[in-house]
């Protein structure tokens, strides 16, 4: 498939160029809702199409109004707020937690290896809303119910598989001798797990941190029964947004949350490579 | 014995350790390392998460509103034969009496009431009604007098309600789940027309493979494509893939929301090009369509990144040989690539539907009333009726079936094996 070969008939030629231009159906399906709500976040109607005006690249049919509604409006700018108290702080956890149980997973001493694992990843697997339901029910029991430790806590356990995996994935590349090497040369563990194995996994901390804080920057099922109006996130004041008085700020908000995933995917993708490169795995 | 002559030679460590001994130690200790660097993790998990999980367990099927508001009630109901058909005897009545009365003076009656009104509608005004007058009851002949304030006192289908819900444990909340209810005939089904979970588990399981379909053949020709490019390109053309990946799942549906509308941009664009008439605008939101499209572009990226890490893995020769020895391009495709690749549609299609089934905000938004999944119902039961008891039945039969497929792929991929990005 890669390129085709000047001896290919008329039918493989057919082929070649139909298969392309399915699969640039297909991006385009993938893509194009995303781009598209970044240029009607600049309408300058409560429209949600592209009004005349906007077509005809006329000036006047866009505007920043909807930015300045989110920037002005205190009900978003609470939810802005909120999600930023509650989202770095499950990072935190989910990441210290996260790490330390994914360098001990990946000794070979750990006794009940795969039933532990599988535990510590469900909470990626069991359905949101189950998750969501379980929470809501144990933590009204104990007091946590619409209090920010209990989001903080809740969003901290959904965050944990992504670091498990991440940490484990650059585990695997890991030299074991090098601990003992600098062990050797009179290292205690805690200095060598800071200058020797720390330097290396670090990327995949990171990635794993990335995630979860987009799992918990994300998230709005268990926010939306475990939060209480204090801890009205941002994707929850888009869901009720969008379920009670769909208005265009919601498309402005959207615009800027893409722009907040594609520097995270660009710090991931250059975080990628550094590690495969560091490991020597690729020349990147 | 070798033991005894191996004792001989035994190998010792410089301090005069025996050397096993000195290994099983060090062993030991690495293994009390591991298990102190997971332990934290473990806890924090247990209580944040299992632990909750493990509660919903409980509350399908725990009972203690009966119990604990009528007890004298439930002690006196068990010598009453439930299908003698006959009206229980005066004792009872007279210790729902006693019981009323804690409970109007606790206000605790009318939640009593409203629990059996799942079962008997109906229990809810008639405990309310009883309630206001039972204050005012005489000793002796409870039995008239509660027949006064309400004669469907004398129902013997209310008396045999409160004693099914009399024990501790109840299995009420699952048979509700599975639309059955208990009758004098023992458990049967509801009429058809009133069975909305089990149809709405059937709807959830045909809409999950739909979109596990609509995916498969979305992602298979994406991944095919993206492995067989050269490394550059194909870098390129994955950051396509991973930015919806990455991309907030509300931004998502409030895009699709926005796009699918009737005065939305697809619409307006299929009458700019006149493939429909302006007053006849395809209906793609709030309805099954709507659901599938939105959650198949949601899930795809989950589809197509399993199939790629397999794809990635298949070496080109295969093909070139089976072509090579005369295959056409089709029969080298489908008999030797394609057989390859069923991993990765395995490992894709699992995680795919284990995603989509439980899936919650796109159908409440997108779905309208004839796209929304069994999800929907629980959160409804939680937030709205407040039968917390059915939301728990209801959970708990999702989370067998997830887990069942969960199961499944650790069995088929591993779990260590997940790649994300």
């Amino acid at each position: 498939m890669a390129a085709l070969p000047p001896y290919a008939s008329t039918g493989q030629r057919t082929w070649y160029y139909t298969f392309r231009i399915i699969c640039g159906l297909i991006f385009f399906f993938l893509i194009f809702p995303i781009l598209v709500i970044i240029p009607l976040s600049f309408n300058a109607q409560n429209f949600f199409t592209f009004t005349p005006e906007m077509l005809s690249f006329d000036p006047a049919g866009y505007s920043l109004k909807h930015y300045e509604d989110f920037f002005t409006n205190s009900d978003w700018q609470a939810a802005m707020w909120n999600s930023v108290r509650i989202a770095p702080m499950a990072t935190i956890f989910a990441t210290g937690f996260g790490t330390l149980a994914a360098i001990g997973l990946s000794q070979s001493h750990m006794p009940a290896r795969s039933v532990i694992m599988a535990m510590l990843i469900s909470p990626m697997i069991v359905p949101l809303i189950i998750s969501a339901a379980g929470m809501y029910f144990f933590y009204s029991r104990i007091g946590l119910q619409g209090t920010y430790w209990g989001v903080v806590m809740a969003h901290a356990a959904l965050g944990t598989p992504f670091v498990i995996i991440t940490v484990t994935a650059t585990l695997v590349g890991f030299d074991q001798s090098l601990v003992r090497a600098a062990a050797n040369l009179g290292a205690n563990p805690v200095t060598t797990f800071f200058r020797v194995q720390m330097p290396l996994i670090l990327p995949g901390v990171i990635s794993g941190a990335l995630f979860a804080f987009i799992t918990s920057f994300d998230e709005v099922v268990v926010v939306l029964f475990l939060g209480s109006a204090g801890q009205k996130t941002l994707p929850w004041q888009m869901f009720t947004g969008l379920r009670e008085q769909i208005s265009p700020t919601i498309l402005a908000v959207a615009t800027l949350l893409v722009t907040i995933s594609i520097i995270l995917l660009t710090v991931l993708e250059f975080l990628r490579r550094r590690s495969e490169r560091l490991r020597g795995l690729s020349p990147g | 014995m070798t033991d005894q002559t191996h004792a001989q030679t035994v190998l010792t460590t410089q301090d005069g350790v025996p050397l096993k001994v000195s290994i099983s130690r060090a062993l030991r200790r690495q293994k009390l390392r591991s298990v102190l660097l997971v332990a934290p993790l473990f806890l924090f998990i247990l209580i944040s998460f299992v632990l909750p999980i493990a509660d919903m367990l409980f509350r399908s099927v725990e009972n203690p509103l009966v119990p604990g508001t009528l007890p004298n009630t439930v002690v006196a109901l068990q010598v009453w034969d439930e299908n003698s058909g006959e009206m229980p005897p005066e004792e009872v009545f007279a210790a729902l009496a006693a019981d009323l009365k804690v409970a109007v003076a606790a206000k605790t009656h009318t939640r009593v009431g409203s629990r059996l009104n799942y079962e008997n509608p109906g229990i809810a005004s008639l405990f309310r009604k009883t309630g206001r007058r039972v204050k005012r009851f005489e000793e002796g002949d409870y039995t008239a007098q509660f027949l006064k304030a309400d004669k469907k006192w004398g129902d013997v289908g209310v008396w045999q309600t409160i004693k099914q819900f009399s024990s501790p444990m109840t299995a009420g909340y699952f048979l509700a789940a599975a639309d059955a209810q208990r009758t004098a005939d023992g458990v049967q089904f509801k009429p058809e027309d009133e069975r909305i979970y089990l149809f709405l588990f059937g709807r959830t399981l045909i809409l999950s493979v739909t979109i596990t379909i609509t995916c498969i053949l979305l992602g298979y020709p994406i991944a095919f494509l993206l492995s067989s490019l050269p490394l550059r390109s194909s870098n390129l053309l994955m950051i396509l893939v991973l930015l919806p990946f990455w991309t907030s799942l509300l931004v998502r549906t409030s895009a699709w929301k926005v796009l699918l509308q009737q005065q939305g941009v697809i619409n307006d664009t299929l009458v700019w090009l006149g493939i429909v008439g302006d007053d006849s605008r395809l209906a793609l939101i709030n309805n099954q369509t709507g659901t599938i499209i939105a959650m198949t572009h949601i899930l795809l990226p989950f589809m197509i990144l399993p199939l790629f890490s397999v794809m990635k893995t298949i070496s080109p020769t295969y093909m070139r040989a089976a072509k090579s020895m005369g295959a056409s391009d089709w029969y080298a495709f489908w008999r030797v690539y394609f057989p390859q690749t069923i991993p990765g549609i395995g490992a894709g299609s699992i995680l795919v539907f284990i995603l989509s089934i439980g899936y919650y905000i796109t159908p409440e938004l997108v779905g309208g009333t004839s796209g929304i999944f069994i999800s929907n119902r629980i959160a409804y039961h939680i937030s709205f009726s407040l039968n917390w008891g059915l939301a728990a039945a209801l959970g708990v039969m999702l989370l067998v079936v997830v887990m069942v497929l969960y199961w499944l792929y650790d069995r088929i991929v591993g779990i260590d094996n997940v790649k994300l990005g």
